[in-house]
């Protein structure tokens, strides 16, 4: 699943300005776009739950939590589809696995230290994200269902689902928008989910030990 | 288990340049994804005790907290705004009106005024939400429903309450019993203030001892029956008989 037909000047002038890479298919940005859509369901119907201006606002309690019920369960969907492709499997690996410049990215990026960073397909602040989101999607969705379906647990495990959901739901919505920040900093990056294919530039910029 | 993925070989397709920098290394990935689900866990076996400590906490920077920040945050403190439509028309003592049928012998409409002319009973008591919060020591005042019930000659085959809201949605119920309870209220003031509007002004139902969902704001209507018919909430999975404490699956203090 590989047609290069938007990468015109790859091989010939790999050091053209203009040269464009590949950096992912298809598939992989339906996963991100209908990850982010569901997410986004998410997020605003919680809002519209908890705080007290907006649920004042819309009202409609128990439409309101019907579609933060079904979109939270549905959330990882998405992912579980995109294992059915090979780009994507490929990405998870990139994602999972750290070498040693990822810990040089990190220390770079903690102590703010300027210049480059290096990275290779995913650098070590979206490895940590994707790992860290998967989680607290996975925790979410499990003190979620034990609100969801009361009878099915023990009493008191209820209130403690709730807790964990609640703040967690507060932790959440700041990391996705420090996340979002960042795509909004660099619309190169979000280019590549868009169409699939960045600037060698760019990617030899950001991206400097990833070889496409 | 999303991010973890076997250590794989990928001798063909997508890597035409041969190993990657992240093909090898540590399973980091994973290990943080496992280490949240952990985490998420103890907080499940944590959180009685930390529920309790940031309670009293977040409680006491509410009071003097003069941004209202706090409110926000997971048991921050203070009434939480829950309506079932999407707008409720405001009514004054112009054209509220609270009417008791049924099984009754002398059909009622009181107005706003004609229910502020009647004794009026003033208690203190913690309020909680099914949802979990709670809100301590909240004056309530208004009129024993028992007192309403008496003037409008409750029939002897009745034997449950339904009481309806001009949301045009909301119902509740109460068994004769319950609703007969010294604690039950038709109240018209909270907090020593009139009912504003997003509290359920100018007229709303206040059961004591049950979670709050019984309490319905903007009550307009008190129907005598025979049977109890339950509620909005109660159709959706809630207990009809909701006291604090001792259903829901919840084990609160008792509020009353």
């Amino acid at each position: 699943m590989s047609p290069r037909l938007d990468t015109p000047a790859t091989p010939s002038s790999p050091s053209s300005p203009f040269a464009q890479v590949r950096r992912f298919s298809r598939a992989e940005r339906w996963v991100h776009r209908s990850t982010a859509a569901l997410m986004g369901v998410c997020v605003l119907t919680a809002a519209c739950l908890y705080i007290p201006q907006l649920a004042e606002l819309v009202g409609r309690r128990a439409l309101v939590v019907t579609l933060h019920e079904w979109s939270g369960l549905l959330l990882p969907l998405p992912v579980l589809a995109g294992l059915a492709s090979r780009a994507f499997r490929a990405d998870l690996t990139h994602l999972n696995r750290w070498g040693p410049h990822d810990r040089v990215w990190l220390r770079k990026a903690v102590r703010r230290v300027p210049g480059p960073r290096p990275a290779a397909k995913f650098n070590a602040g979206q490895k940590l994200y994707a790992a860290w989101i998967t989680g607290a999607t996975l925790v979410m969705l499990g003190t979620g269902l034990m609100m969801w379906f009361t009878h099915l647990t023990p009493l008191m495990w209820r209130t403690s689902a709730t807790f964990v959901h609640d703040w967690l739901a507060l932790t959440i919505g700041i990391v996705l928008a420090g996340h979002i920040g960042m795509a909004l900093g660099d619309p190169e990056a979000r280019k590549g989910l868009r169409t699939g294919s960045v600037s060698r530039e760019w990617a030899e910029r950001e991206h400097s030990l990833w070889r496409p | 288990m999303t991010t973890e993925q076997p250590h794989e070989e990928q001798p063909d397709g997508e890597q035409p340049h041969g190993e990657q920098p992240d093909e090898r290394g540590a399973p980091v990935g994973r290990r943080v994804v496992l280490g949240t689900l952990g985490l998420g866990a103890l907080g499940l076996v944590a959180a009685p005790a930390l529920q309790r400590g940031l309670e009293s906490f977040l409680g006491g920077a509410a009071g003097k907290d003069p941004t209202g920040l706090t409110g926000l945050l997971p048991n921050g403190g203070g009434f939480r705004y829950y309506s079932v439509t999407s707008s409720v028309s405001r009514k004054d003592a112009s054209n509220y009106r609270l009417t008791i049928d049924g099984l009754v012998d002398r059909p009622m409409s009181y107005t706003l005024d004609e229910l502020t002319a009647l004794p009026q009973t003033r208690m203190v008591r913690d309020v909680q939400c099914v949802t979990g919060w709670r809100v301590p020591d909240t004056p309530f005042e208004g009129v024993r429903l028992s007192r309403l019930l008496d003037a409008a000659g409750v029939r002897p085959s009745a034997g449950a309450i339904r009481f309806t809201c001009f949301d045009g949605a909301y119902t509740e119920s109460l068994t004769l019993d319950q609703a007969r309870r010294a604690d039950v209220l038709v109240a018209l003031r909270m907090q020593d203030k009139d009912l504003s509007h997003s509290h359920g002004g100018p007229v709303r139902l206040y059961v004591a001892p049950m979670y709050f969902y019984k309490s319905a704001k903007w009550l307009s209507g008190i129907t005598v029956t025979e049977k109890v018919r339950p509620g909005y909430w109660e159709d959706r999975g809630y207990d009809v008989d909701a006291w604090v404490g001792r259903s829901n699956g919840r084990d609160d203090e008792p509020t009353a």
